[in-house]
């Protein structure tokens, strides 16, 4: 490898089987190399602007900045193809594996967008797809299932350990480790080794270029994003983390609240350790067996994050609260009453926290809320906790 | 300096046979019975003994290995009572132990800590699956400080610059990955296995013993032709463990029965020219 892939000297790395050291080292020198290249560059631009509908909107939420008092803008990532973020990273490492004459992608995902991202982006570019995905997420997760299918993927449901998303990424690893000669891991999240959390936060960066493009000459005082594992949120956050004034404050999955222990708020509540080749917060017992993880939202239900905010975090440059699942449904309703927009439950929850730092913000602030994605894949879900009276 | 580990395998090749080394997650099904395995495995003409600390996701693992790691934690199985559990194998056996393990339970251990503990439980050697060589600074040095010897895999896909990494930084033995993959049962070895041999004998001077895959006696035939100078098995015998979970004794038989078969393969006469 060029590099150790570390943010802070202390967190990131390649902690993965010595067989599939050699396949991240071809992608670190193809990325680094694609990345300098006008012609790669001007493809995926074309691809993202003309195809995935970029820039997407900023838009400026009464609703919100009545509520807040302050300027209030969504970034409408839900307005992206696809319905999420998700597809400036698939289309990004699509285009790599093109380049790299890998045949078959294969992809982790836990809500499902970003196995509908895959499946997307290979129906787009030629490639074949197999998706991993938890069986517990198959079931709750149904429209996105049968949107891979359109798209022409294969879906492997996982019934191992949870069967949720740390249990597709592990099996994911292994087929990897299996078929390592011709096959493209298209990562979903800014986590896992070393090149990725650096090669998705590269692709996810036009977030915050575009925010920054969109406020100028001004700037935002905070930017908001929920966190998986964390690929909105660097990309939201990677266009101002030298920039000092701008505060970057991420929702992680409350669960049914800290304090209960059923949660996925890695960053509020874990402690450093390795999970899924990085060292990164990690929810664990007191042995290093990582725990289960409960969210409302599938998309948030990891128990590992990427590891460059684990550096944000340690050196207090970006601050990370948790959203328990009551508040992000109230967000979710909310949005959906007073802006006509359905947002996805993960990016509810960075709606909830931004209406609770309400009395933060004073009239001449302006607050971005990174709307990572859309809500129609959670209608289902919603209904039937509605059922259940919540 | 080679350690005691590595004289040993040494001594084996000297006397023209292969190492049989059995692997089995402490704790699968339960401790005590893991115990009863492990006597059964030494019975059966055991080399080393290799043990795994069962982590709850373990990606360079297949599913016979991931449902032992699950039985092994549904029994309650943790690290300190894993080293209690090597501590007993250490009173009964003078056999040599090394253990195979996942980076994030050293990690929450303590790395200074798990390898003074190992050491005081007469571990030889260890292996973390999710560590390679060149990230491994700090496991090596802990590793040497308390006599222990830090083992890494190689495999054909390994290049020439990181097989020298393994061969300064490591010790014991070259764990040689017999086919890419994860752990678990397989029909076919890797037809490149002698080249990669070769390749590996030639970079480093050290025991190679090949795992990942091996099923049958007939398997580790081939790789002690291949040139291996012995042969780790795992998800076969624990295969085993699985088959008979209700019939403790049944279960001691079948894993000691066919760690023998394995073992007597690995004895043969030196079938290398
Ligand atoms: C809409 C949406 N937002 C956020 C996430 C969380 O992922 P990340 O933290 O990588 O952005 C997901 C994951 O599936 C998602 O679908």
């Amino acid at each position: 490898m060029r590099s150790e892939g570390t943010f802070g000297g202390r967190f990131g790395g390649y902690y993965v089987s010595e067989l599939l050291v050699p396949c991240l080292e071809e992608l670190e020198a193809a990325w680094l190399e694609a990345r300098d290249d006008p012609a790669f560059r001007a493809e995926l631009g074309a691809l993202l602007r003309d195809y995935a509908g970029r820039p997407t909107p900023l838009y400026r939420s009464g609703a919100l900045s009545a509520e807040l008092g302050c300027a209030v803008y969504l970034k409408r990532e839900d307005l992206l193809h696809g319905g999420a973020h998700k597809t400036n990273n698939t289309i990004g490492q699509a285009l790599l594996a093109k380049r790299m004459g890998k045949r078959r992608v294969i992809a982790e995902t836990g809500a499902g967008q970003h196995g509908v991202a895959t499946a997307m982006a290979g129906a787009l570019l030629g490639l074949e797809v197999k998706v991993f995905m938890g069986a517990v997420d198959v079931a709750r997760q149904r429209p996105n299932v049968q949107r891979m299918g359109l798209f022409g993927a294969e879906v492997v449901a996982i019934e191992q350990g949870s069967a949720s998303l740390k249990d597709a990424i592990n099996e994911a690893l292994r087929y990897w480790t299996e078929q390592v000669r011709d096959t493209f891991y298209v990562f979903g999240t800014a986590a896992g080794p070393h090149p990725y959390p650096s090669l998705v936060r590269d692709l996810q960066r036009v977030i915050g270029e575009e925010i920054g493009q969109q406020l100028a000459p001004g700037k935002p005082t905070a930017v908001i994003a929920c966190v998986g594992g964390g690929s909105n949120a660097i990309g939201a956050f990677a266009h101002f983390v030298d920039d000092p004034d701008v505060q970057l404050i991420g929702a992680e999955p409350g669960g049914d609240g800290v304090a209960t222990g059923r949660h996925g708020a890695t960053l509020s509540a874990g402690r450093p350790g390795c999970l899924h080749g990085s060292i990164s917060y990690v929810l664990q017992d007191a042995h290093g067996q990582i725990t289960e993880t409960h969210s409302v939202s599938a998309g948030l239900d990891y128990p590992g994050v990427g590891p460059e905010h684990s550096h944000l975090k340690e050196t207090g440059r970006a601050e990370y609260l948790p959203v328990d699942d009551a508040e992000a449904l109230d967000a979710f309703r909310w949005l959906a009453r007073r802006e006509g927009i359905l947002p996805a439950l993960e990016s509810a929850h960075a709606v909830a926290l931004a209406r609770r730092l309400k009395g933060r913000f004073g009239p001449d602030d302006v607050v971005v809320i990174n709307l990572s994605g859309r809500g129609d894949k959670d209608l289902d879900h919603v209904a039937k906790l509605e059922e259940a009276g919540r | 300096m080679s350690g005691a580990l590595e004289q040993h395998l040494r001594g084996i090749r000297a006397e023209g046979r292969g190492a049989f080394v059995p692997f089995l997650v402490i704790g699968d099904p339960d401790l005590e019975t893991s115990l009863a395995l492990t006597d059964a495995l030494v019975e059966a003409g055991a080399d080393v003994l290799e043990f795994g600390f069962a982590f709850s996701d373990p990606p360079a693992d297949g599913p016979v290995i991931q449902a032992a790691d699950q039985r092994a934690l549904t029994a309650g199985v943790t690290p300190p009572a894993a080293f209690e559990f090597l501590d007993a194998v250490r009173q009964r056996h003078g056999t040599p132990v090394v253990l195979l393990m996942y980076y994030n339970l050293i990690l929450q251990f303590g790395v200074d800590a798990f390898y003074a503990r190992a050491a005081r439980a007469g571990v030889q050697g260890v292996l973390v699956a999710d560590v390679p060589v060149e990230l491994a600074g700090g496991l090596v040095e802990a590793a040497e400080r308390h006599g222990v010897a830090p083992i890494f895999i190689a495999s054909e896909l390994t290049p020439a610059d990181r097989l020298a990494q393994v061969a300064t930084r490591g010790g014991g033995f070259v764990y040689t990955v017999a086919r890419v993959g994860v752990t678990g049962e397989q029909a076919e070895l890797a037809a490149g296995l002698p080249a990669t041999l070769a390749r590996l004998r030639a970079a480093v001077d050290r025991p190679l013993l090949a795992g990942f895959g091996l099923s049958t006696p007939e398997h580790v035939r081939r790789v002690r032709a291949a040139g291996a100078d012995g042969a780790i098995v795992g998800s076969a015998l624990v295969r085993q463990i699985e088959a008979h979970l209700g019939d403790r004794p049944a279960m001691v038989r079948a894993v000691g029965d066919l760690a023998r078969r394995f073992a007597e393969a690995a004895r043969e006469e030196d079938v290398r020219c």
